[in-house]
Formats: structure tokens, sequence, C-alpha cells
């Protein structure tokens, strides 16, 4: 290939990558940087141990708790009940303290989910390859990088080589041009997607969103977007960095050009690393990662495996009614029927789904009652996210029928929150105002739907069981969540009574 | 991993497309540290029936709970098995259990690499013949099926015969057990010299100041 020949963004940072494509082998792909949480890495460090292995490059590590840990109360954390949690929380530290690979614990100020902190302390960068043993890795990618989610193997395959091995995927871009109607957000762009395409109609590729509904999304907005890649089972979702990504990066805690801060968090110019440099030299750092990133588009004439166009102000308020993200259709719709199914296959989940979230085809989605309602998770629990749902519920109070959660990020967004007066606003309309993690998305923690129980859920799978055995999960955006938790049914936020 | 050329056995029909790994291991399974003893969680909530006091008995009607089927070491499913979530529990447990391979008309892509990490063969094959075994399957549980990895064919006694797509790469690795780690290493001068220039490149390292 020669330097003229168009490349997408993602071929740009595949082969700035390549250490090696030796003959008749997967190509050996350099990893910048490996994310570890407490439930997939134990097995990953034994692997290393039992090998005698070393972790090649431990500064390219960081890892956090956020699967297990509870989130009620911070005395909760501290002395977890669950004794297998503990045990899984314990190895973490042992694991990481062994191996020197910095870890922001339960109660750090840096602590949260994996995919939110990675971003907030500026180690996600555009151009950068980020893996993580979770699959909703693909949240990196809306800074540019290409960000997967890996096996427990190839997590410790990591830790030993700092690479690899993968086959390149295909390329597909989604181009979404046009202006969001209001009330309809990143969240409903992503489950539109997965509708039309399926949850397997990405597989084997890396998608670029594009167009000018895209441009216009803030730095949440594109996380959430490409946080549910997965879910229409792409490898990878990726957007190309621009002036937001650039002014969203500036000044955190790993950004270039940021100087390291001493433990009263103020520069720290005598560091091994600043001595001698001036504010000049920390700005020329970051003008020169600014002039690199800046490189990471697609050319025009680059060709894609697969196009497809959305038109987004054709877009409506979405809510899946089924057991799969791609079982999904608009607030004003009904659940539909099995002629509306697009094969026989399908039509066998969707007699499952019916049976499986007790709803008959015809029903308007918004005779739907709910029982509770989940705020929060790598796909919706950004600040934005918690400002957005807090506009809606300002006045009002959660119904009685209704048990509500709003469950920050990370501790940064709660801070961020409370600072705020959101917290307030949310605590006195009833919802409960929770710690950091992941809380109900997966139910690992306490934090889980009773069986039979109906949930209107920020997060990002609607599987049996997800949120708890026989509980059935409807996801949505923030705002029709919150508006959900207030009338007890879903609830068309385009016609919403803001009070505040 | 165990090297893997032919297998003869019967095989456990689970006739529905989209199994996501929720199903074939739930969430409080993976609060374990340990890489083994997985096999008697594998597709839990369907093969468990709970009381209200949460007691659990093995549901009749779930296929891996019917003593024909026992000691099937092959899995048959429709599309996309395997989606959801990365976690390699999944590929664990179905090989703790005893399958040694799943055929199914496609697989999600962070399952496909799981699997094979840990020697389990991954057939895709039509809709039309995966429909086929299914129903084979299900009609005659002793029905056997066998895997020939070397010649990537798939037959059984009643004269079905299908060819499987695999990566070379792939099939030289399960044919030959081999770590893929080692296989890495042996390119180790390469990464040193790709590492000697790229550590230079700060604005693609996770801790941008010391880089």
């Amino acid at each position: 290939m020669t330097a003229s020949t168009p490349r997408t963004l993602f071929e740009k940072v595949w082969q700035q990558h390549v250490v090696t494509e030796p003959a008749g082998e997967p190509t050996i792909l350099y990893i910048d940087l490996q994310l570890v949480h407490e439930v997939t890495s134990p097995q990953a460090f034994e692997g290393l141990r039992l090998a005698n292995r070393p972790l090649r490059h431990p500064e390219r590590h960081v890892a956090t708790v956020d699967h297990n840990v509870p989130t009620t109360s911070v005395h909760d954390r501290l002395v977890i009940a669950d004794q297998i949690a503990d045990a899984q929380i314990k190895a973490l530290r042992k694991n990481c303290a062994d191996y020197g690979i910095e870890l922001f614990d339960v109660q750090d100020a840096e602590q949260g989910i994996v995919h939110m902190i990675g971003p907030e302390l500026g180690l996600t960068k555009p151009g950068m390859t980020i893996v993580c043993g979770d699959s909703h890795t693909s949240t990196h990618g809306a800074f540019g990088a290409l960000a997967f989610g890996i096996g427990t193997s190839e997590v410790e395959h990591v830790m030993a080589t700092q690479t690899l091995p993968q086959d390149k995927p295909k390329t597909f871009r989604i181009t979404v041009d046009g202006e969001l109607p209001t009330g309809v957000t990143a969240k409903d762009i992503i489950l539109a997607i997965i509708g039309k395409i399926g949850t397997d109609g990405a597989t084997g590729h890396v998608i670029e969103y594009a167009g000018s509904a895209i441009r216009a999304l803030s730095m949440e907005g594109r996380m959430t977007i490409c946080n549910m890649s997965i879910e229409a089972g792409a490898r990878a979702g990726m957007i190309a960095p621009d002036a937001t990504t650039f002014a969203y990066l500036k000044g955190r805690r790993f950004s270039p050009g940021t100087p390291p801060t001493n433990l009263n968090g103020r520069p720290d110019l005598n560091a091994a690393h600043n001595i001698g440099k001036t504010t000049d030299d920390f700005e020329a750092q970051w003008n020169l990662a600014v002039e690199q990133w800046s490189a990471l588009v697609t050319d025009t004439n680059a060709t894609f495996d697969r196009e497809l166009h959305i038109d987004a102000s054709t877009l409506a308020p979405s809510v899946t009614w089924g057991t799969s993200p791609g079982m999904v259709t608009t607030i004003d719709a009904t659940v539909p029927s099995l002629a509306d199914a697009r094969s026989e296959a399908d039509q066998k989940s969707f007699a499952r789904a019916y049976e499986y979230m007790d709803l008959k085809p015809g029903t308007p989605i918004e005779a739907i009652k709910v029982d509770a309602v989940f705020l929060g998770s790598c796909t919706n629990g950004r600040i934005e996210d918690l400002r957005a749902a807090a506009k809606v519920v300002d006045g009002y109070h959660v119904a009685t029928t209704v048990r509500a959660m709003v469950v920050p990020g990370s501790q940064a967004v709660k801070k961020q929150a409370e600072d705020e007066g959101l917290d307030r606003i949310f605590t006195s309309a009833g919802f409960e105002w929770r710690e950091p993690g992941c809380s109900m998305c997966l139910g690992m923690n306490p934090d889980i739907l009773s069986p039979g129980e109906r949930c209107a859920s920020t997060s990002n799978r609607n599987f049996e069981g997800r949120q708890g055995r026989g509980g059935r999960t409807h996801l949505l955006s923030p705002a029709m969540a919150a508006a959900a938790a207030i009338t007890g049914h879903f609830t068309d936020i385009r016609t919403w009574k803001f009070r505040s | 991993m165990t090297p893997i050329n032919t297998l003869t056995s019967t095989a456990a029909p689970l006739p529905l497309p989209n199994i996501d790994t929720d199903q074939i291991i739930p969430k409080q399974f993976l609060k374990r540290i340990e890489r083994t003893g997985y096999e008697d969680f594998l597709f839990y909530d369907w093969r468990y029936t709970f009381d209200d006091k949460g007691n659990t008995r093995p549901n009749p009607d779930f296929v891996l709970n019917k003593p024909e089927y026992k000691g099937a070491e092959i899995l048959l499913a429709e599309r996309n098995f395997g989606c959801g979530s990365s976690r390699e529990h999944a590929a664990w447990a179905i090989n703790q259990y005893g399958f040694l391979a799943v055929i199914a008309p496609s697989f999600a892509d962070i399952f496909f690499s799981n699997a094979g990490k840990n020697g389990i063969i991954l057939v895709r094959l039509t809709d039309a013949e995966v429909e086929t075994l299914i129903q084979r399957s299900t009609a005659n549980p002793q029905h056997k099926l066998t895997i020939s990895l070397e010649d990537q064919t798939v037959t059984d006694p009643d004269g079905f015969h299908a060819h499987f797509d695999m990566d070379p790469f792939r099939k030289h690795c399960l044919l030959n057990g081999l770590d893929d780690i080692g296989l890495t290493l042996l390119h180790e001068d390469k990464l040193n010299a790709y590492e000697s220039n790229h550590q230079k490149e700060f604005w693609l390292s996770p801790k941008s100041q010391t880089a």
C-alpha cells in the first residue's frame, strides 16, 4: 500500500500498531493500554504465575473495581458482605501490588466503571489501541481509539506480551446525517441502528460512525453510541477525533501537556520527568499531540466494506420490548407482531420473548407499566445523562409503584452531580442516590431485580435474567427512564411538561 | 491445550438463535477466581427450576437434563451463538461440562476467540445444514456425528456430508495444541524493535507525561 492510498480511520490506527505480520499467522497488534477489573483478571494473573512469566508493561495497565462493588453505602463497599465477591476484589488488590499496576480502589476519587475512568483521567486518547476483559470496551472508540473487549486468555496474552494476535476486521461506516428531533438522544440513535441491522449485523466489522448528527454529539453522547457497538455484534466502534474530542481531553490528568500533580493537586515541577520544563514546554507537548491526532480521519475516497445511511430527523425515542437489544421499537409504537419478525428464527425468538417479558403483540409501549428504574452504567452513567434525567424529574415525584435508583458511573460523576445539586433533585423526587459501579446493569452485586419485576433501564443489555433471574429489562434513554419513573409507565419525553 | 483431530459423538440440540453468554453462564458465577469448576453452572437459568425459597431442581424439559443426551460432546445451536458479554467463563463452562465442539451457522466474535483459546472446535455450517443436524439429533438422541478437523468436514452415518471453512492458523493451533503467548514471543525481536520507536509516541501512551 502506498502512502497516497486513501485510508479509513480504522486502517490508520491498525497500521500504526502492527508489530509484525508473520506469513500464515494473524497480525501481531501492539496494545497501548489494557484496563483491568476484578472479574475477568484473576485467572489471567494466575496464568502468568503458573508460566512464571513477567507482566511486560505495568505502566500500560490501569485497574479499578466496578462490577462487584456494592453501591448502597461507603461502609458496605469497605466491608463487603458477599464473601466470594470480597475475595475477588482482594485478589485484584494483591495482583496489582504484585505486578506493579496502578489500582483505583473502591473509595478513591478516581474509582468508577472502567469505561468511565479511562476517558475521565485522559488515559484514553485518539489513535490508541485499548483492550479490557469487558465487551463494552468499545466505548473508548468515541475518541478515535481502536478499543475492543477480549476474553481472559487474551487479557493474559496482553499482560505477557503487550500485544494480541488479531485477524484484521472488515470496515463498516454508518453515516447519521441531519438534525436529531427534540427528545431524541445518542441512545436512541444506537438502539435504532441495532434494530435496523440486528445483533449480529456488524459481526467481524469495525464500525465508524460519521455524519453531521454524530459530529454534533458531545463526547458523552459519542461514548454511548460506541459503547453499544458490541450489541450490533461489532468488533469495535470508532468516531474520528475533532475539536470536541480535544476540548474534552485538554487538561485531564494523564493527557499530554498536563503537568503531573503532587499530593496537593498542584503541578509537581520537581517530579523527575518535569525538571527543567516550563509552561511553554507543556503547551508544546499538547499542541504536538493535537497535530498527530488531527490526522486520524478517514481520507476522502477511502472505501468501506459496508455502508449504511440514517436520517437523524426520522428518529424517535426508542424502547426495547424483548430480550435482545435488536428487539426495539419507538415510544409511539406497539409491541411488534410475529409478522414483523424478519425470519423464522426471529419468529421463534419473538414468541419466546413475549412469554418471558409477559407482553402481547399489539400492546402500546406507553401502556406498559414499570416496577423499577435504573439510571446508570457505562452506557448512560455520565454527567450529561444525569443532567438530562434530573431536568425531567425536577418538580415531580417517583410513582408510588416504582422503585428508582441513580448509580453514577464514577466517583468523578458523582461529585460533579453533587456539586450541581442533581443528587438533591433525585432524592427529593424519591430516587435512591448510590455509590458508583456497574450495579444493576448486570446485577453482579446485590442490585438485582426480583423474578417478574419490570425495569426501565439506561443500560445496554435486555437479555433474559441480565438484571436478575426472571427480571424484565427495557432499554431506553436517561430522560425516558426518568419520565417512566415519574408516571409509572413508558412515557413519550417529547410531550413532557418540564417543571424546572 | 489438548490437540484434537477427529471427534465422533452424539449431539445435544439447542435450537435457538442469539444464545448470549449471560444464558451460557449467569453473572453470579463470575465472582469466582478459579479457572475450573464451571460445569455445574452451564445454562444455569435454563437448566434448573427455582422455587420461592430459591431452591433449585433440574428442569426435566431442558435438553442437558434428558438422560438420552448425557455424554454428548457436540452442541448444536442456531445463528449468533455466544453474543453479548466477553466472559471467557462461557467457554470454560461449555468445555468443562464436556462439550468439545459447537456447531452453528455463526458465532459472535469474542466468543469465537475465547473458544479457540480453550481448544473448543467451533464449526460454521449453513442454516440448512444445521437445521438437518438438529432434526436428526432431536429425532434420535443416539445419532452420532463425526467432525474431522484435518478434512474440515462434518459427517454422519446417514450420508450427511458438509465441509466447513476454518482459518489455517487456527486449525494448526488446534491440531497441535499450541500456546498463543509462546507463539507471539517467538517474534520478540520484532516486538522490541517496534517498542523502541513506539514508546516515544507520547500521544499514544496512557500516561503521556511519563512516556
